[in-house]
């Protein structure tokens, strides 16, 4: 049990890790929130399964319904991190940024 | 108005503004069955958030349920049509697995590049535009938030009628569009 825990907490650093160098390393604002928008969210889904598997080492009802709450935060966040991110890429557009290219491409 | 003028990359503002809903009107069906659905799954959920089973609490969130579903109940099915309902959410829960997995290959595909030395190279990012085939709006709206959940691509842009503008970081991942996806989306939600 423990063994599972860590190790999904484990993924889901590394994934956040992940998108955290990823923020920092690629060139632009649209390149930048592919990570950022999305590892995350499946880092978060890493640590919160860990979270709820965890709650469970002593089975109670209440421990249950604790690890289907976390669950459910899950849920949102699939829901709610994509159009956060859309909504974010949109507003980059309408302020009239341009994409960065590779250069052979622009010319 | 300076900004305006500047503005090099412009995608029709006027579309995205102002939209025609077309479903605006909506067909008056008998709305019992969608009502009782919209009341079961508003209560299972106050069940899970308060965990409390005595009566004080359970008959507070019926309470409450029924409201909730006498103000809002024509939110979450707008066509009130109770035929096929079930089968159709079958079907969408037979998509998420799928789903999940195409978000953990694609999320794998970013981390690679994401530490990869080379970085540079291999991230080629554009905006590829194409016509989706699909017609209600919420399948649109899935297929937008499916492409901006697999990594690699963003939905920057949805009209109503299907024009879809994706973002994507390299070439891998702007080559599977549209294609499985949305047929894939199309089976979810029953248009073919």
């Amino acid at each position: 049990m423990d063994i599972v825990v860590t190790a999904l907490l484990v993924i889901g650093l590394v994934f956040f890790t992940g998108g955290g160098v990823g923020i920092l390393r690629l060139p632009d604002f649209y390149t930048r929130l592919h990570p950022a928008g999305k590892l995350d969210t499946l880092g978060s889904l890493m640590m919160m399964m860990g979270v709820a598997v965890f709650n469970l080492h002593h089975f109670t009802w209440g421990a249950l319904l604790t690890s289907l709450k976390i669950i459910l935060i899950v849920v949102f966040i699939f829901l709610s991190s994509p159009t956060a991110t859309h909504s974010i890429v949109d507003a980059g557009v309408r302020a009239g940024l341009v994409p960065w290219t590779k250069k052979e491409r622009r010319e | 108005m300076d900004t305006q003028t500047q503005r090099k990359y412009v995608y029709e503002p006027s579309k995205t503004t102002e939209p025609d809903f077309p479903s605006t009107s909506r067909p008056k069906g008998s709305p019992f069955f969608a009502h009782l659905i919209t009341f079961l799954i508003l209560f299972s959920l106050w069940i899970l958030l308060s965990g409390k089973f005595d009566l004080f609490h359970l008959s507070l969130g019926i309470i409450s349920c029924i409201i909730i579903t006498l103000i809002s109940g024509d939110l979450l099915f707008p066509e009130s049509k109770t035929k096929g309902l079930i089968r159709s959410w079958l079907l969408f829960l037979k998509y998420i697995p799928w789903l999940l997995y195409q978000i953990i290959l694609a999320n794998l595909h970013i981390l690679y590049l994401v530490f990869h030395p080379r970085m540079m190279e291999l991230i080629d990012p554009e905006i590829i535009k194409f016509q989706s085939k699909l017609k209600k709006e919420l399948s649109l709206v899935t297929f937008a938030n499916s492409i901006t959940l697999t990594p690699g691509t963003i939905t920057v842009y949805v009209s109503v009628d299907g024009n879809f503008h994706v973002h994507s970081i390299d070439k891998k991942s702007a080559e599977p569009l549209p294609g499985e996806m949305e047929s894939k989306v199309a089976r979810a939600f029953g248009e073919q």
